[in-house]
């Protein structure tokens, strides 16, 4: 049976009216949103921001956490390949030691010997350090001294012994001291016994690995004693990521004072000059005619000069005081020099803006000229100056590693990367990490302020937008 | 034309005397002074040497000078060469930094509109890939690194020979002159494979390209005939402000690989201070860039007819 519906009073209340119904779903975009939802769409340009975010890091956080003095030389550490952390055994200081000379020669030969043997049980005495290696053999029959070679490799013949150490004068003197120049590495030592005059044609090959070690008074000198460290034991020493330069100093902790130097270059220059050009270019394209033309034929003078000798020309002309890093005045000739290609830009976009309707508008509803270009002009043209801004960047930090390395950059104490680079080049086949890693920090920055400039230009391009 | 040419070499002769104009302040501003360098020398002395040169003027008066002596193409003789004459020191070291920027220019012309025009017929290929992988290395990394490099190249050639085939430093043959120049024009290199590669893409699209299929052109005759030679046009705008680079540029291949160039010379020159050669070198140059734009931009006006009409 069908129960009838009984209406109640609800039913008859009005529906409630969408106010939405008719709005476009989609939140609307400002320019700039809309660039940075585009810019994250790329994946280069992202990544290159974050290299870059990660490079500011290194540069302004990086000295608190490696907490290095970038100015302190180490000669005992001059020039050292990069690492990972060592320890070292606190050693005495050296003593004399007198070596193992036996109380009999061996036998005299009943024959004559054509060819003495090699001599047996090579060995180690005490512990091997990078302090001393003391080694010891046993005596053979027949021969009048004993003759000790290094080598870095495995000899593969008698010819392939290596650096020759020394040679011992009798046939009971069976121990050698090796101090010379000794690294933490592996050592192959090589006796060869002689009969006094000749080498014979026989060796004995043992592998050695010394154990980096210090001494009390070194540790000491370098800070690196404890309260209660005691002979024999190991204890840290100091710890170069990325290896050590030409006096010893830390590379890693000069990377980033070098850091500051080139970015502040690199990022504060452009931006003071796109600055003056802003200013330059905006009243030269916003006011035109005569003003216009004589500005940018000024403009077009600074131009024509050629950059690089005006580089030079300026730095010295500003001059550096004692204990000045020339930082200033590389920024200053930077500036000076680098406007009028923004001012150019700038007004070339202006002029294309000026004739835009809607400044028209402005201009009928009373806008004054300092508010149209504040309001309208100067934020219409802000995404090619950032695109200029961005690609200013690494042509600034390649114009300071440039003058930097041939030697007309920062002055010397301060660390720059060029200057880095200029130090590191004379070394380049012995010790490349000291040309490699400012080289590398360079061209990473350079690289990702390209990348990310390309990005901007995509994502700021109203042109493409349309093909979307 | 002729008019044209007139206008800009005249626009041109402006542009040199302001860059005299900014040399001389420049050079006045300078702490220190170039007799500085000498032995100490008596007041009676320095009094002559200064009377030599001219410094015991005031600054307009020397600016006159300057002016006067540089209108009859004599820059004065050097402070720290017995009585050389920067005339001659030009004469002897600039041919070098030309030849070797001339050739550098070559490279990077022909390379870079090789590689851009081979980017683009291999767009988002494997060829395409490379090249613009080698275009970003050579756009960052600093040109003292592919000195460097270039240098260390020669050296294991070398010695994989066993004799001396490519001289690693110097000047003089041929075979000193291909690795320096080539590292020279890498950068400029890079940069025009880039443009050459944007600017082939934006032609493909063009009506003239579709026109020219339709009508049944050979493939080959297309991207010869229509494609590269429309192309090309950007790349020789850029190529005026590129060889004002390339010049100056060579001070740092010719510090690393020993070329006696201008450029060397010219460092050499400030760290000595020596004013006469400064300023002569520095307005030779800048008289030097003025002249290749002005040549470059009317070249321009003979291959693209556009611009001789406007």
């Amino acid at each position: 049976m069908n129960q009838s519906y009984k209406p109640t009073k609800e039913d008859f209340q009005p529906a409630a009216k969408s106010v939405r119904a008719e709005q476009i779903s989609r939140p609307s975009l400002s320019y700039w949103q809309d660039a940075w939802r585009r810019l994250k769409k790329n994946t280069r340009a992202l990544i290159s921001l974050y290299i870059i975010i990660g490079l500011a890091l290194f540069t302004l956080a990086g000295p608190f956490l490696w907490n290095v003095d970038p100015a302190l030389q180490d000669l005992n550490q001059i020039s050292q390949a990069p690492s990972w952390p060592k320890q070292a055994i606190l050693v005495d200081p050296y003593q004399r030691w007198g070596g193992i000379v036996l109380d009999n020669f061996p036998a005299e030969p009943d024959d004559y010997l054509d060819i003495i043997p090699a001599p047996t049980n090579l060995r180690v005495v005490d512990v091997a350090t990078t302090k001393r290696v003391r080694i010891t053999w046993d005596p053979v029959v027949g021969a009048g001294g004993y003759s000790v070679y290094r080598n870095q490799r495995a000899p593969e013949t008698i010819n392939d012994l290596g650096l020759p150490l020394g040679v011992t004068d009798g046939g009971n003197e069976v121990s050698f001291e090796d101090r010379l120049n000794l690294e933490q590495r592996e050592y192959f030592y090589s006796i060869v016994p002689t009969d006094g005059f000749d080498e014979s044609d026989t060796y004995i090959t043992l592998v050695v690995l010394p154990d980096l070690a210090i001494t009390m008074s070194e540790a000491r000198e370098r800070n690196l004693l404890a309260q209660d460290t005691k002979l024999g034991d190991s204890i840290a020493i100091e710890f170069h990521p990325f290896g050590t330069d030409y006096l010893g100093r830390d590379m890693l902790a000069r990377l980033m004072e070098g850091a500051q130097v080139s970015l502040f270059i690199g990022i504060f220059a452009p931006l003071l000059f796109v600055l003056f050009g802003i200013i330059y270019g905006g009243f030269a394209g916003y006011f035109g005619g005569q003003f216009d033309s004589l500005l940018m034929r000024f403009a077009d003078f600074v131009v024509a000069l050629p950059f690089l000798l005006f580089m030079i020309l300026f730095k010295i002309a500003f001059g550096i005081g004692p204990g000045e890093s020339g930082v200033m005045p590389m920024l200053l000739a930077l500036v000076l020099l680098g406007w009028p290609s923004t001012a150019r830009l700038v007004r070339g976009q202006v002029l294309q803006i000026r004739e835009n309707a809607f400044i028209e508008a402005a201009r009928l509803l009373g806008a004054k000229d300092h508010y149209l270009i504040i309001r309208h002009i100067i934020p219409n043209t802000m995404g090619v100056i950032l695109v200029t801004l961005t690609f200013a960047v690494p042509s600034a930090i390649f114009t300071e590693a440039f003058l930097s390395f041939i030697g007309m950059g920062v002055a010397p104490p301060t660390p720059s990367w060029g200057s880095m680079c200029n130090e590191g080049v004379k070394t380049m086949l012995s010790h490349p990490h000291e040309l490699f890693f400012p080289a590398l920090f360079i061209s990473i920055t350079v690289l990702a302020f390209n990348l990310l400039g390309d990005g901007l230009t995509e994502a700021l391009d109203s042109r493409m937008r349309s093909k979307e | 034309m002729l008019a044209y040419t007139l206008k800009r070499l005249l626009a041109g002769i402006v542009t040199v005397w302001f860059i005299a104009t900014a040399t001389f302040t420049a050079m006045h501003m300078v702490p220190g002074d170039p007799l500085m360098n000498d032995k100490a020398v008596s007041a009676e002395i320095r009094a002559n040497l200064e009377r030599k040169y001219g410094l015991d003027k005031s600054a307009p008066a020397q600016y006159v000078i300057f002016m006067k002596n540089m209108l009859s193409g004599d820059f004065g003789i050097s402070f720290t060469q017995q009585n050389r004459q920067v005339n001659d020191i030009i004469r002897d070291h600039f041919p070098v930094s030309a030849t070797l920027g001339i050739m550098a220019i070559f490279f990077a012309t022909i390379g870079g509109v090789l590689w851009g025009a081979l980017t683009a017929l291999y767009r988002n290929r494997l060829p395409d890939i490379i090249i613009m992988f080698l275009v970003i290395l050579g756009i960052s990394v600093p040109s003292f690194v592919f000195a460097a490099l270039g240098q260390l190249l020669l050296v294991n050639i070398n010695s994989l020979f066993g004799a001396s085939i490519i001289p690693v430093a110097g000047w003089g043959t041929l075979s000193h002159m291909l690795m320096p120049s080539m590292v020279l024009g890498l950068g400029t290199m890079a940069l025009l494979t880039r443009l050459m590669r944007s600017s082939m893409l934006e032609i493909v699209n063009e009506d003239y390209i579709r026109t020219a299929r339709a009508k049944g052109l050979s493939p080959s005759r297309i991207f010869f005939r229509h494609q590269l030679r429309n192309a090309i046009l950007p790349v020789i705008t850029v190529l005026g402000p590129q060889i004002a680079a390339i010049t100056t540029g060579g001070f740092v291949v010719e510090l690393v690989f020993a070329i006696p160039g201008l450029g060397r010379y010219f460092v050499q020159a400030v760290q000595q201070l020596d004013y006469t050669v400064i300023m002569g070198t520095t307005v030779f140059y800048g008289a030097f860039l003025v002249l290749m734009v002005i040549l470059v931009d009317i070249l321009y006006g003979f291959i693209d007819p556009r611009v001789r009409l406007s």
